[in-house]
């Protein structure tokens, strides 16, 4: 599916841009998104070097194994295909701390770390797991209790209330990853 | 208060290293090593997803897609559809969308709370899909893409409901 998407967008973008005469941006758009991609590459590459650094102390030292046992109750429940105590479960609950949290620059490295541990239980290495599958979904439902980047930009605006919106970011990212876990364990009852 | 939590989590970690009697130094290193390999892995996947999305951003197709296909709902507003249509496949370009909708509107009026909502509850799906399983060398994703697309819907839904019942 992302590569029928990839090869729309590529394709209905170019010639959209040649019918309506807006070429000149798709053109200069492709010259210049490998710099852009290189840019957005420096800013995340040090900084997952550096988390995934500080996360391997913290892996050695038993604290990661710590939190996982803390969230294991609601985990094992989620992903009912990982074994107890398997380290992917350190790294999945990681990963959603520091989603909740709000530090972007902290889940990335946590859940790349995730997807790999998850990679070594997978049966067909081609081909995602259903307990990949369901953290993808986990994630990209964007849970988060700190939406620490809107509050920032909605202060920069001038906001009479800056912070009166997490309520609701809370409640509609409850909502769907609620719904997430949910659709997701439903898909795989209608599949049998 | 946000910026007590990094440093905070960093000296928590360090400390308890310290307790449980580590190396902090070797082990750090040995994960910056592990982490210098999957670093290098994603650029790929980030290439891809950034020339794929700045091509169809650029020619103006999503901005024809809204104006010719969405009425205008007094609760769902037409200003912030093609925010919601970008959030999935770029954060800069949403972001940006939702500082627009503020100058334009206001930050507190309803279009400008139900942008900060909108851009809170969903994350840059396509983005984390072909960077998690682009690092590991997945090739077949299944139902995956569809699945986080139903659920940014359903974060969009809840949204509008949400900021009509608590902020309106």
């Amino acid at each position: 599916m992302v590569n029928i998407l990839f090869c729309f967008f590529i394709i209905i973008g170019v010639l959209y841009g040649i019918i309506t005469g807006n070429i000149e941006n798709v053109n200069e758009e492709i010259i210049t998104c490998g710099k852009k991609s290189l840019e957005i590459f420096a800013n995340i590459f040090p900084v997952l070097v550096l988390w995934l650094g500080i996360m391997n102390i913290a892996k050695e030292s038993g604290l990661l194994n710590k939190i996982s046992n803390l969230l294991y109750p609601i985990l094992k429940h989620i992903f009912k295909d990982i074994p107890k105590d398997h380290e992917a479960l350190s790294y999945i609950s990681s990963n959603i701390a520091a989603n909740m949290l709000g530090i972007g620059s902290a889940a990335t490295p946590f859940g790349l770390k995730a997807m790999q541990s998850l990679q070594k239980l997978n049966n067909n290495k081609q081909i995602a797991s259903k307990s990949m599958i369901t953290f993808i979904v986990l994630n990209t439902s964007g849970f988060t209790l700190i939406p620490t980047t809107i509050i920032s930009i909605r202060n920069m605006y001038n906001s009479i209330n800056p912070s009166i919106v997490v309520i609701t970011i809370i409640l509609a990212t409850l909502t769907s990853t609620f719904f997430a876990i949910i659709i997701d364990k439903l898909f795989y009852k209608v599949m049998k | 208060m946000n910026i007590y939590f990094l440093p905070i989590i960093i000296v928590f970690i360090v400390f308890y290293g310290l307790i449980k009697k580590c190396n902090i130094y070797d082990s750090f290193l040995e994960g910056c090593k592990e982490g210098f390999g999957i670093g290098i892995n994603i650029f790929p996947s980030i290439l891809a997803i950034i020339f794929a999305s700045r091509i169809i951003i650029s020619s103006g197709f999503i901005n024809f897609l809204v104006n010719s296909f969405f009425p205008n709902f007094l609760i769902f507003p037409k200003e912030v559809i093609p925010m919601v249509i970008m959030r999935p496949i770029s954060a800069n370009a949403s972001l940006s969308l939702m500082i627009d909708i503020f100058s334009k509107y206001g930050v507190d009026s309803y279009i400008g709370l139900l942008a900060s909502t909108l851009q809170g509850c969903t994350d840059t799906t396509f983005y984390i899909i072909s960077l998690y399983f682009g690092s590991i060398g997945i090739k077949k994703i299944k139902h995956c893409l569809f699945l986080s697309l139903i659920v940014d819907l359903i974060g969009v839904i809840s949204s509008i409901v949400l900021v009509n019942i608590f902020l309106v």
